[in-house]
């Protein structure tokens, strides 16, 4: 038998009785491998990665939610306590107002008195001065380091915002000592009139309390003002009055959680805008610390994924291809099945068909013979002479000498369809093959023919009928001699083939026959030589050896040489 | 002796060139034919074709053993296998031949069936 074929890398390989078939092409197995390849890969594969997909997103954004939930609340948290911290500041003033002891008649040494009263009852956020600005825009009293008694703030943008809001905080400027400070300014009704009461205060302690939210090094936690400049230090970004590349939404009142970049990573931003005042309170956290969790799982759900699919791949791969190659085999061995079926029959009804014809032409061929006879007879045995007498005896004789030859050609015939019993007995192939080669043996020697005589030690014998067998390697070896020429090599070999099957193989090296002959030369009648024999020799022999059980085959290569294959069984075939 | 064959053509010629030799020959056409011949003539030898319409050969035979008809059988046949001659010998025909048989041959065959008869007589 052939080795298996891989179906991605077939040869046709002609052997002597394989018709070349249409749907056994590699083309086929290859498509069908594809096919099965890609389709089991897809439903596999396909659902893998949509579930890892959806499992991706699902982690991502529960992971993501419960990040954004602690730094929600802690800007959340920090928002209030900025708040509060203004509220306080605020609340101081308007107490100082409403106990009485600031007016719109104010005077200096009463709000400085007031000033530190406020300096030392309020530890953080140390007031830096007091004023006091009449309707009209002008400072009244003033108590602190600047020089600005009589200043006038009438045009000023923020004067109009406390006259209207009640309230105004300023952005953060670098003042007294080129500290950061902010001004908080309130709008009092009192004993003769509005005034404003404006303090300056100097940021370093909120600042520091801001920085203290911030704490981890991942972290970074500081204010800005509405154009996004650094109102108190950053860690990431600068000190005070630098600018803050992390662009914030808009106005809205809470706190909220959103994502951005800078050059150092992904990060997120917590931001809360302060209520009645330019601040704005920007948290930051580092995607990668707190996401690290999230990021060794994504990690090793990539992995896995990866691995996963290759080895998906190779197993379908190889599965594939064996069993494609497995689909091939059989349908090879199923096609071969079938064409050796299909001869065999060609031939039994060829021979049926034969046997009838043999059987029909024997009695007219017995009613030339007598006639043909009696002629003779009348000639023979008469006393008379005849004219011509020898020349009529010779006519009559090639007459009864065609009989006969038609006589061989149905009795072969016949031969050839009989239901001849097969007698079983023990036989070692060695022994027999011999015995024909000694009928061959002065054809052999008289025309200088080498026969080469192989047998393998573990040749079984076997079972079967030695004169059915005997007329089988005459035949065959008999071929063999009319196809060499003088001088040459005829092998025979026995060898096992498998427990239950030996092999003859009888190789010459001869003329060889056409492929397109091969196919042919078993079947009744088929001959290379018209005029010589009647072309039946083989297509019994053949018949012969199916009906032991056995299969004959032939390889043959024009100018190299033939050799037949009988394979017979070692017992006898159920 | 007695030939039976429905070819007409065959066993009248056949019959012309033994009487040549000289030989005391009949003819039957049919199976019936030949056993009422046969019950009349006593015949000691019988060429029997095997396809005969009606009546074919080897019915013929079974006949004859029934009958108990002391005649040696030759079949000459240009049908029939292995299987045939085996049921023939068996209902006791002497030998089988095929068509178209060698006069030479036929001759030998029915020399060899008459010595076994003789011999039969003889041991009697």
């Amino acid at each position: 038998m052939d080795a298996p074929v891989n179906p991605l890398k077939y040869e046709h390989r002609p052997t002597g009785r394989r018709p070349a078939d249409p749907s056994l092409a590699p083309r086929r197995y290859r498509r069908l491998f594809r096919r099965v390849a890609f389709s089991t890969a897809g439903v596999t594969i396909l659902p893998l990665l949509i579930m890892t997909g959806i499992n991706y997103h699902q982690y991502q954004r529960a992971i993501e939610a419960e990040t954004r939930q602690p730094i929600t609340s802690q800007t959340s948290n920090a928002q209030h306590a900025v708040e509060f911290f203004l509220k306080e500041r605020e609340s101081a003033l308007r107490f100082i107002v409403t106990q009485g002891t600031v007016t719109l008649d104010c005077n200096n040494d009463q709000l400085n008195r007031n000033l530190k009263s406020l300096r030392t009852s309020l530890s953080i956020g140390s007031f830096v001065d007091l004023g006091v600005i009449d309707a009209s825009g002008r400072q009244r009293c003033y108590a602190g380091p600047y020089k600005l008694l009589g200043k006038s703030y009438k045009g000023q943008d923020w004067f109009a915002q406390v006259n209207r809001r009640g309230i105004y905080i300023s952005d953060v400027f670098l003042g007294f000592r080129k500290s950061p400070h902010f001004v908080i300014a309130i709008r009092q009704e009192g004993a003769g009139g509005a005034f404003i009461l404006r303090a300056t205060i100097d940021t370093k302690e909120l600042s520091e309390q801001i920085l203290t939210i911030g704490l981890r090094p991942s972290s970074d936690a500081f204010l800005i003002n509405r154009k996004g400049v650094l109102q108190s230090p950053s860690r990431d970004y600068g000190k005070v009055l630098d600018r803050c590349p992390l662009k914030v939404p808009h106005y809205t009142k809470g706190a909220q959680v959103i994502q951005r970049i800078d050059r150092k990573g992904k990060l997120f931003v917590g931001i809360a805008y302060i209520e009645d005042s330019p601040f704005v309170l920007i948290l930051t956290k580092r995607s990668a610390e707190v996401m690290g969790g999230w990021i060794t799982l994504r990690a090793e759900m990539l992995v896995f994924l990866g691995i996963s699919v290759i080895l998906i791949l190779l197993v379908i791969y190889f599965v594939s291809r064996n069993m494609v190659q497995r689909i091939r085999e059989a349908d090879v061995a199923r096609a071969q099945v079938f064409h050796k079926m299909e001869y065999n029959n060609k031939l039994a009804s060829v021979g049926r068909l034969a046997a009838g014809v043999a059987h029909e032409i024997n009695n007219p061929l017995a009613i030339i013979n007598e006639k043909a006879g009696l002629l003779k007879d009348r000639i023979t045995l008469s006393d008379d002479d005849f004219p011509q007498e020898t020349k009529l005896l010779a006519t009559i004789d090639s007459i009864l000498k065609s009989v006969l030859r038609c006589s061989t050609i149905t009795h072969r015939l016949l031969g050839f369809a009989k239901h001849m019993d097969i007698l079983f007995e023990t036989i070692e192939l060695s022994d027999l093959l011999k015995e024909v080669l000694g009928f061959l043996a002065k054809e052999a020697t008289y025309r200088n023919i080498q026969v080469e005589f192989k047998i393998d030690d573990d040749t079984p014998s076997i079972e079967s009928d030695r004169g059915q067998l005997q007329q089988v390697f005459l035949n065959i070896i008999n071929n063999a001699f009319a196809a060499m020429a003088d001088g040459g090599q005829l092998e025979i070999s026995i060898g096992r083939v498998d427990n239950t099957t030996v092999a003859v193989h009888v190789k010459d090296d001869g003329v060889g026959i056409p492929e397109e002959n091969l196919e042919r030369i078993f079947e009744p009648f088929f001959t290379t030589k018209p005029g010589i024999g009647t072309g039946l020799g083989l297509s019994v022999t053949y018949g012969i050896v199916e009906k032991l059980g056995g299969n004959l085959r032939v390889k043959s290569e024009v100018g190299k040489g033939t050799r037949f294959i009988v394979e017979l069984p070692t017992s006898k075939p159920a | 002796m007695l030939l039976v064959d429905d070819e007409k053509d065959f066993v009248d010629t056949l019959s012309k060139r033994l009487l040549a030799r000289d030989y005391s020959v009949a003819v039957a056409y049919s199976g019936p034919q030949a056993l009422a011949l046969a019950a009349q003539e006593a015949p000691d030898l019988m060429i029997l074709d095997l396809r005969m319409p009606g009546m074919d050969g080897i019915e013929v035979l079974g006949r004859l053993r029934e009958l108990r008809c002391e005649v040696e059988v030759i079949m000459l046949t240009g049908h029939g296998g292995a299987e045939e001659e085996r049921a023939a010998r068996a209902l006791g025909a002497f030998e089988y031949l095929q068509k178209p048989a060698d006069i030479g041959q036929l001759v030998d065959t029915m020399q060899r069936a008459y010595a076994k008869l003789i011999a039969g007589r003889s041991s009697r």
